[in-house]
């Protein structure tokens, strides 16, 4: 919101490094502003295409917790607070189909499906990297079961878990609990079609009730009318006939709705029993009590990347004490080799989840994962300190996953024209930790390495400074 | 301070209730308290949305003030601290004074602490919103303090924190003092044989196993490290020292630090005979110079800095507009801890020093981690023990091969990917690790290491011919009194204090002084020059302004009233208060003044306002309570 409102500072967001030409001082740059179908400056963020959009899809942001349309919003708090269209799920967008409700709908008129990308040119003096990095895909480690166990979860889903304003509203749901609900939600869906067609069949049994007395009625006055009017017209015998026949076939008619109905309803109550089933399944285990954090997922690992990732021994830390707040009988150990509180208050804060929070620290790398009958994750290590082989039964298995170098780096380091390092992050000077290979593109936070929060605003300060100093020094220069 | 009279005026009173997504409104009813908010007297306005700070409340709130002719706004949303100016802002962009802004906190205050109370949550929530709006009917326009600025800044401690932050603000154009305690700047720098940087190799992925294991050996190491930290180092004083924007003042230590952003002075006293005498300058020389010094700047003499004049020490005065502190720590001194005795049982320092004079000797060496850290008395985590450890282990294996090196530690602290690199690198050199437990540490009698080995399940005797100790980096004595003359907070360990422990790590609380390095918390040379590059920015961003503009909500002295019991100059935390003699009163100074309002409450005659929380304005929103 600074960064957004700051005179000075013009946010390009939705946007890519196309080119960089140039020397410090002065570097052409050209940058990729991408289509979001949605005219920024027009669209006040109401929300109201995304609400009518009929296509749904998975939340990115909370990591398929959630759900989100086509037309959507990364996060809430984002700046800016344009909506953007999803080229790829988009009904209108893609050929063939027509939509365009989101259009229609917007009342600010910023929808534009004919947007285009644009290629925005800039000059520079100075370029400051600060991509950060990306988070290591657990699934690659196959013994720990992720994406195959549904209650083996990585650390950052778990944040999205334990969020107050994040997809369970800060209730710590098992994942195979959330599949469940949700299993039950398409069951129940199911039965309150079948419960509406049943309705419906109280009001056709009376219906049929009535009719039948009606044509009964009918049967008898035709009857009593050809007694007494011995003359009548064969046309109206005729019609009589014709309705007797008519009801009959529609008496015929009935009865085959009636046995439809009838398989309605056992169908109904299967559906119900099932339905009950599921509810108290989730009843029984609705919350995670049992939480194991195991460390260095694909970190200290020589399969995948050597690095210690900094910042994970701290996150599990937080998230177990976070969980024990919410419930204080939840059970939390920490799986892991060394455990690296390194900074300010860090140990002091590990101490306390310890003593007063309670958390178990184990010193031991998770051999694998396994799963019992009714689904719940068991842990196989050895735990370290008493040389034991040990198994532990859980409710949720966090995985602290490595930090990477950003996906696109190596791509992005072409176009600037800076190295990367053998662990593939932004090469930076020893001496000048801010500095890339490249005078003038200066480098900061996990770009360059794995760091922590106030690690990576510090260096950012620092590459501000050596930004500033090299501009301010070239303008100093008699040209 | 100046107010704008206010106008008589009919009071038009908008109010934004936030939803902060379900934060406020899973609790509170945001609907019908927006609608109840339309009863309270003044109130022409008022809406209710998902997120009043997000760029579409925000142009909300604008277009209300435009469209309703707003001239008071009350948000009803989180914490003030954190979105107050924000908000402000928005108002100050929409034509209104930031002043008539109000902000009432329903999220801590109601949803949050009363998540059990839905009807308790929802009538204080009423409660408060009422309470805000009756104060907004009597906010008064006032206009920001505006002051002067010297663009000059002081660094104290010439470590690589504050050499870094020097030479950077510096290389801006600014102008900065160095005061260093020792004749010699550098700091811990100077007293180091090697970096861990320099046997941190980059980390080869696509290498095989094998091929790893012979990418570790000690070829690759340079035999010249002495040199290379030397010549770094030296590098930096040398850059410090030719720069002419920087004054250096070794041998130096501050006595006096007055003022606030913008406008500090600050004295120092400056031993000549001790720096003469370590620098080898004549006495002459150094008296032709401190005359010099003095003449350039204009030192003027005061009674009360005199006693601590003596023969041989010449008084430093300057005016700065920010200060960067940067006086880093020092390791701990054992004492007789595992048979500490500074000949077979050393700290890493000592043996640093004993590869610097070339006297190191020994071939079985065990070193012990933790040492006076991450126990009961020093709880903390010096963070920069292990790898110091692991890199002097491969010193000396470096140095002799064929060298026996067992490290004794709790957890290997090798964060990050150099780090993490070097101990595998150690691992592979053959040095030894073993775990210890805390509860049974190891104990060293006679050149015998004795210590249970957890992961063995056995008691382990190492003999070794040196018992090198990891001492914890500590904050220094000097830091301490620094921080008692400059006021400043230091933390449980004595480290200071920084305003945010995530998002402000370099800045204090107290505006236009900053932080970085070892002062803060033990730092490798990499990341205190790093943050001594961030101090550098920091205090850029104050001094390249023309001028500093500061809220307006300060107190004031009303000196008819005032009889100058001194209730307000005791108690207020930032000196902000003076007395007058002359007029019998005391004064405040509006730039010092924060704003806390510690005064106001204390004073017993009433005479002292807080601008924004006066004594109608608070009063208005106490009767409104029922």
């Amino acid at each position: 919101m600074d960064v957004g409102r700051h005179p000075n500072i013009r946010l390009l967001a939705f946007s890519e490094l196309e080119s960089l030409e140039g020397e410090l001082g002065n570097f052409d740059i050209t940058i990729r502003k991408k289509a979001r179908y949605v005219d920024e400056n027009r669209c006040t963020g109401c929300g109201e295409c995304a609400e009518k959009c009929p296509t749904t899809l998975m939340d990115p942001f909370n990591l398929g917790f959630g759900e989100s349309k086509a037309v959507y919003r990364y996060f809430a708090q984002g700046i800016p607070s344009a909506y953007t269209i999803d080229a790829a799920n988009c009904r209108h967008l893609q050929p063939g189909k027509k939509c365009g409700i989101c259009a229609k709908v917007c009342q600010a008129k910023a929808v534009d499906y004919t947007q285009k990308d644009q290629i925005i040119n800039l000059n520079a003096g100075a370029v400051v990297v600060a991509t950060g990095y990306d988070l290591f895909d657990a699934s690659r480690i196959c013994e720990y079961g992720y994406g195959r166990i549904e209650d083996v979860i990585t650390s950052l889903e778990l944040e999205r878990l334990l969020s107050a304003s994040g997809p369970t509203g800060g209730h710590l749901y098992r994942p195979s609990v959330l599949a469940m609900k949700k299993g039950l939600a398409v069951l129940e869906k199911r039965r309150d079609r079948l419960k509406k067609r049943l309705d419906k069949s109280t009001e056709f049994t009376r219906v049929r009730a009535e009719h039948n007395n009606k044509s009964d009625f009918t049967r008898f006055r035709t009857e009593n009318n050809n007694k007494s009017d011995k003359n009548n017209s064969s046309k109206s015998e005729k019609k009589n006939n014709d309705k007797s026949e008519k009801s009959a076939a529609q008496i015929l008619e009935y009865e085959k709705i009636a046995a439809e109905y009838e398989k309605i309803a056992a169908e109904y109550e299967k559906i119900e029993a099932e339905c009950e089933k599921v509810a108290d399944k989730i009843e029984k285990s609705s919350h995670a009590r049992r939480i194991a954090f195991i460390q260095c997922v694909g970190s200290r690992d020589i399969r995948f990347n050597r690095h210690c990732s900094t910042f994970c021994c701290m996150h599990s830390i937080k998230e177990a004490m976070i969980a024990i707040e919410h419930d204080k009988e939840s059970e939390v150990s920490v799986f892991g080799m060394d455990i690296r509180a390194v900074g300010k208050g860090f140990e002091q804060y590990r101490n306390r989840g310890q003593k007063q929070s309670g958390i178990r620290f184990v010193r031991s790398r998770v051999a694998e994962i396994t799963q019992t009958e009714d689904g719940c994750p068991v842990l196989w290590y050895e735990e370290t300190m008493d040389r034991k082989v040990k198994s532990l039964t859980v409710d949720l298995a966090v995985l602290a996953t490595a930090c990477q170098p950003s996906r696109g780096s190596e791509v992005l380091a072409g176009i600037l024209g800076v190295e990367i390092n053998e662990s593939g992050y932004f090469r930076s000077g020893t001496l000048q930790p801010q500095d890339t290979t490249r005078e003038g593109v200066f480098i900061c936070g996990c770009a360059k390495g794995p760091a922590d929060i106030p690690e990576s605003v510090a260096q950012a300060s620092g590459a501000a400074a050596r930004a500033a100093q090299a501009l301010l020094q070239q303008i100093g220069q008699p040209v | 301070m100046q107010f704008i009279h206010p106008i008589q005026e009919i009071v038009r009173t908008g109010v934004f209730i936030c939803h902060c997504g379900s934060n406020i409104a899973g609790i509170v009813d945001c609907r019908s308290l927006t609608k109840y908010c339309l009863t309270l007297p003044g109130v022409v306005h008022a809406t209710d949305n998902l997120y009043t700070c997000s760029e579409a409340g925000i142009r909300q709130i604008m277009e209300a003030i435009k469209n309703n002719d707003l001239n008071r706004v009350v948000v009803a949303s989180c914490s003030p601290r954190t979105h107050q100016p924000l908000f402000q802002s928005a108002c100050k962009e929409a034509g209104l004074n930031p002043y008539l802004f109000e902000m009432v906190n329903i999220r801590e205050q109601c949803s949050w602490v009363h998540a059990k109370d839905l009807e308790g949550a929802n009538k204080k929530s009423r409660d408060l919103v009422r309470m805000g709006v009756a104060k907004a009917s009597f906010l008064k326009p006032m206009i920001e303090i505006e002051s002067s600025l010297v663009p000059a800044a002081l660094v104290i401690g010439g470590g690589v924190a504050g050499l870094s932050a020097a030479t950077a603000m510096a290389g801006m154009g600014l102008r900065v003092f160095l005061v260093e305690k020792e004749p010699q700047p550098g700091g811990l720098l100077n007293n180091l044989y090697s970096l861990a940087s320099e046997y941190q190799q980059p980390c080869v992925h696509h290498l095989s196993e094998p091929e790893y294991q012979s990418s570790c050996t000690l070829q690759h190491f340079s035999s010249e490290h002495q040199s290379s930290v030397r010549h770094y180092i030296d590098d930096l004083i040398k850059q410090t020292e030719t720069n002419p924007d920087i004054t250096v003042y070794t041998s130096s230590q501050i006595l006096s630090v007055t003022g606030y952003i913008g406008n500090f002075e600050f004295i120092a006293k400056r031993d000549i005979k001790r720096d003469a005498v370590q620098n080898n300058i004549e006495h002459v020389a150094v008296q032709n110079r401190s005359q010099d010094i003095v003449a350039r700047n204009n030192v003027i003499a005061k009674a009360d800095i005199e006693s601590y004049l003596k023969e041989n020490t010449e008084r430093i005065r300057q005016k700065v507009g920010c200060i960067i502190v940067a006086t880093g720590a020092v390791p701990y001194q054992p004492d007789k801890e595992f048979g500490y005795n500074g000949s077979t049982v050393i700290t890493q320092m000592e043996l640093e020093r004993s590869f610097l004079d070339n006297t190191f000797k020994s071939d079985r060496v065990v070193m012990i981690q933790c040492v006076g850290s991450r126990t009961s008395g020093r709880e903390y985590c010096s963070k920069i023990c292990c790898m110091t450890a692991v890199k002097n282990a491969m010193v000396i294996k470096q140095k002799k091969p064929d060298s026996e090196i067992h490290i004794l530690y709790r957890d290997m602290q090798m964060y990050g990917v150099e780090n993490e690199k070097m101990l595998w690198d150690a691992r592979g050199a053959g040095i030894r690790f073993y775990v210890y437990n805390e509860k049974e540490p190891p104990v060293v009698e006679n050149g015998v290491v004795g210590f249970y080995d957890p992961l063995m399940g056995e008691f382990k005797q190492i003999s070794c011919d040196l018992t090198v100790l990891s001492t914890p980096l500590t904050p220094s004595k000097e830091s301490g009194c620094l921080a008692k003359i400059m006021k400043l907070p230091v933390d449980h360990d004595g480290f200071f204090l920084e305003a945010h422990a995530k998002l402000r790590p370099l800045d204090f609380s107290a505006d236009g002084i900053f932080v970085c390095g070892s002062a803060r918390y033990p730092a490798t040379s990499m990341e205190a020059r790093a943050e001594g590059l961030g101090a550098a920015s920091r205090a850029a961003s104050v001094l390249f302004r023309e001028r500093l503009v500061k809220s307006a909500i300060v107190a004031k002295i009303d000196s008819e009233t005032c009889v100058m019991c001194e209730d307000c100059l005791k108690i207020c935390p930032f000196e902000a208060i003076t007395r007058n003699p002359e007029k019998m009163v005391c004064q405040i100074n509006p730039i010092l003044c924060k704003g806390c309002g510690c005064c106001a409450a204390a004073c017993p005659s009433q005479s002292v306002t807080l601008a924004g929380f006066e004594h109608q304005q608070l009063f208005a929103q106490i009767r409104a309570i029922n």
